[in-house]
């Protein structure tokens, strides 16, 4: 019994952790979302490197929730659950370059359509790739697409069950490490940001709205890592990690004020992202669907 | 990261739940709260001593079996699995015998701990006050040094004291230096609640019972003996039990689980369960699944040498809420029988003071924004 990190997987995480806050991942996700696609598959290049295309194929899953909570933490672009999650284990291999997929009616549009070389429809490959979408996250690129042949007409099927698994442990652990950010970002400015001649941390009510952030975060990690060694089900990682990043997400912005509201300033990357994956790679209520019918209750 | 119980937690865990198996009473045990069911709790405690049960993380000379803080998790988890009742002794073994062990003489651990183990001795927690609540160090009841009889005068009261109406022993802070300020100049003081001079008043809880108590002091005579830590130390003796109460051990884990599989339980067995309720009921087991986890790494940190430091206090926001959120869930689903008397409605009434004591929930979360986030500290006079 040891749940905490062991040494190899702190050593991955960290050395995930400096080769992103080094790399001016904001810069790039502002430049994927106008389309301008260099900086973030430079970056996704720098990744694949490191290992991340792989760990679905060839590490646990601990190692991909360690992954993509730096992946959120540090707002990357690009169809990284695709590519390092999903369709390793949907395909049985892994990704080389950048690949993407739709798997209606939980992921009904392809994520970069455009920038992939590769676009799925569950596992069967498509050519034709339709309009695009415009996401309530400016990164991200959604577009139709036609052709789902492969797919069982959209009726709530899920093709692969143990990929979809694990996209879902990656988008909760994504959710994770962005929610982490925010906090971060967000205690950071209610220490320097002064009204009434205090700083506006002092005050008990952003006190108390940013504490239960910090246990909704707290509670919301043991069951990614306790999903990643298949303690419960990753539909509870999920379900918890988009409240309490979704949480976080509203207090950040409600304790910045105004600037928060802009799309200017970075916290608007994070709010963009949260608010999508909340309901990417199966909504909350088919989740907790999910979790009531293996409870033998529905 | 492993989850897994080694072969000798696993072979505990076996003895555990058989001998709960065999031996938890079939029929709740009546309210702890009663004289009848005060007796009968004390008598289930014996019997958990006799098999070395009561408390299982303490040394063997004093009844445990050493259990490692993996085992007691086990054990906690086992214990309300099986629906055992709940400790009327829990005071005493969770929060006073820690500092006992730690801070107590060895004439005082021989002479309390025993009694402790057996459930013979209930001991309750004397530290509120009519001014002093949330702001503890505002305390008034003094402590007058005698130094003819080798000892200390106790005066002044102390209030809402759990299980004081009918516990045998009380521990408390008192103010031994008029001088000192706040923090300063107070002590630990051991006093048994029939000493000459402490009067004990039951107060009447929301369900009517009478948990708690006021205890009043009138020249009550303490001996040095008596005495847990050095005079004047003891806010720091008492600190070392409060990350006790907020974190681990009094609310371990098992207690949840048990309780949300009781809940999906109800939930399947309602006929026509609100339309709200599937959701409630889902997010009940997966808030009682992840404090289960959260405390397994808190128990592997623990087992490395680290504290609890202000993670306690982020603990104790989250099973207090779960608590009354889950309860609040069964008497939905309940309907309109939710307001005839039941374990349901018992769990409820007691869930609701769970965000008040061992610091309510708006200090622990001052204490997370200030110690954790490293927010600016509140103005205190
Ligand atoms: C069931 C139960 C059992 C108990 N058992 C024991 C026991 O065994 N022994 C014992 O000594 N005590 C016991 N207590 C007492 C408990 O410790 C106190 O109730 C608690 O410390 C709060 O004090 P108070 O009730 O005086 O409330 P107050 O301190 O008067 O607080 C009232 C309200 O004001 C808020 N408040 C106070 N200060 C602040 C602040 N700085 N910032 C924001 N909000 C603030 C509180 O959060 C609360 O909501 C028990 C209480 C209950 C309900």
């Amino acid at each position: 019994m040891r749940f905490v990190l062991d040494e190899d997987q702190r050593d991955f995480a960290g050395a995930l952790e400096s080769l992103l806050a080094g790399a001016d991942t904001v810069a790039a996700a502002r430049a994927w979302a106008e389309g301008e696609t260099a900086p973030g598959l430079a970056l996704w290049k720098r990744l694949a490197d490191l290992g991340v295309l792989s760990l679905a194929t060839d590490a646990t899953p601990v190692e991909v929730a360690l992954a993509f909570e730096a992946l959120g933490r540090h707002v990357v672009p690009g169809p990284w659950i695709e590519s390092a999650a999903y369709l390793p284990v949907a395909l049985g291999r892994e990704v080389e370059g950048v690949a993407t997929v739709a798997l209606p009616p939980h992921v009904p549009h392809a994520l970069d359509a455009d920038v992939a070389d590769e676009v799925y429809v569950g596992s069967t490959p498509v050519t034709g790739v339709g309009e695009r979408l415009t996401s309530v996250d400016r990164t991200r690129r959604l577009f139709r697409v036609e052709g789902g042949d492969g797919v069982d007409g959209g009726g709530g099927a899920e093709p692969s069950r143990e990929a979809f698994d694990l996209a879902v442990l990656a988008c909760a652990a994504e959710l994770l490490g962005a929610g982490e950010r925010v906090l971060a970002d967000s205690v950071t400015y209610v220490k320097q940001r002064k009204q009434f001649g205090r700083e506006i941390g002092s005050y008990q009510a952003v006190k108390h709205a940013l504490a239960d952030v910090r246990i909704a975060l707290d509670f919301a990690r043991p069951l990614v890592h306790g999903a990643a060694l298949g303690e419960v089900d990753a539909s509870a990682a999920k379900v918890a990690c988009g409240d309490a990043a979704y949480l976080a997400a509203r207090t950040g912005l409600q304790v910045h004020g105004a600037i928060g509201y802009t799309q200017e300033f970075d916290l608007s990357l994070w709010l963009g992202r949260i608010r999508a994956l909340v309901t990417a790679w199966g909504t909350p209520d088919f989740h907790r669907g999910r979790l009531l019918q293996q409870l033998g209750a529905s | 990261m492993d989850l897994s119980l080694s072969e000798s937690e696993l072979a505990f865990q076996a003895e555990a739940r058989e001998w709960l198996a065999a031996n938890v009473p079939s029929e709740p045990l009546p309210s702890m709260d009663t004289e009848a069911g005060w007796k009968a709790h004390q008598e289930w405690e014996a019997r958990l001593a006799e098999a070395r049960w009561s408390v299982v993380s303490w040394p063997r000379e004093y009844s445990g079996r050493e259990a490692s803080l993996v085992e007691w998790l086990v054990f906690e988890e086992e214990y309300y699995r099986a629906g055992a009742p709940g400790r009327v002794s829990q005071n005493g073994i969770f929060l006073l015998a820690p500092i006992i062990f730690d801070h107590g003489t060895k004439e005082q651990q021989d002479r309390f701990l025993p009694t402790m183990a057996t459930g013979e001795k209930i001991w309750a927690q004397c530290w509120s006050e009519p001014e002093a609540g949330s702001d503890l160090a505002a305390l008034r009841s003094t402590a007058r040094r005698d130094d003819e009889r080798g000892g200390w005068v106790l005066n002044g009261q102390k209030t809402w004291s759990s299980r004081a109406a009918f516990a045998h022993w009380g521990f408390g802070l008192f103010r031994s230096d008029a001088e000192a300020q706040r923090h300063a100049g107070l002590t630990y003081f051991l006093f048994p609640l029939d000493a000459d001079g402490i009067t004990v008043r039951p107060i009447a809880q929301l369900d009517g019972e009478a948990g708690f108590a006021e205890v009043f002091f009138e020249d009550v005579f303490v001996p040095d003996s008596d005495v847990l830590g050095a005079p004047g130390d003891g806010w720091r003796v008492a600190m070392s039990t409060a990350g006790n109460e907020r974190g681990l051990s009094l609310r371990s884990p098992g207690r949840f689980c048990a309780a949300a599989d009781r809940l999906v339980d109800l939930y399947r067995s309602t006929e026509r369960p609100p339309a709200a309720a599937a959701d409630r009921v889902v997010d009940a087991w997966v808030k009682a699944q992840a404090y289960r986890l959260y405390t397994w790494g808190t128990v592997t940190r623990l087992a490395a040498g680290g504290d609890m430091g202000a993670a306690g206090s982020v603990n104790k926001v989250f099973w207090s809420e779960l608590d009354i959120a889950l309860h609040e869930t069964a008497l939905d689903l309940l309907g309109p029988e939710a307001e005839v008397a039941s374990p349901w409605l018992d769990g409820y009434t007691f869930s609701l003071s769970g965000p008040i004591y061992a610091g309510t929930n708006e200090i622990q979360r001052n204490i997370v924004a200030e110690r954790i986030l490293g927010l600016p500290r509140e103005v205190r006079k």
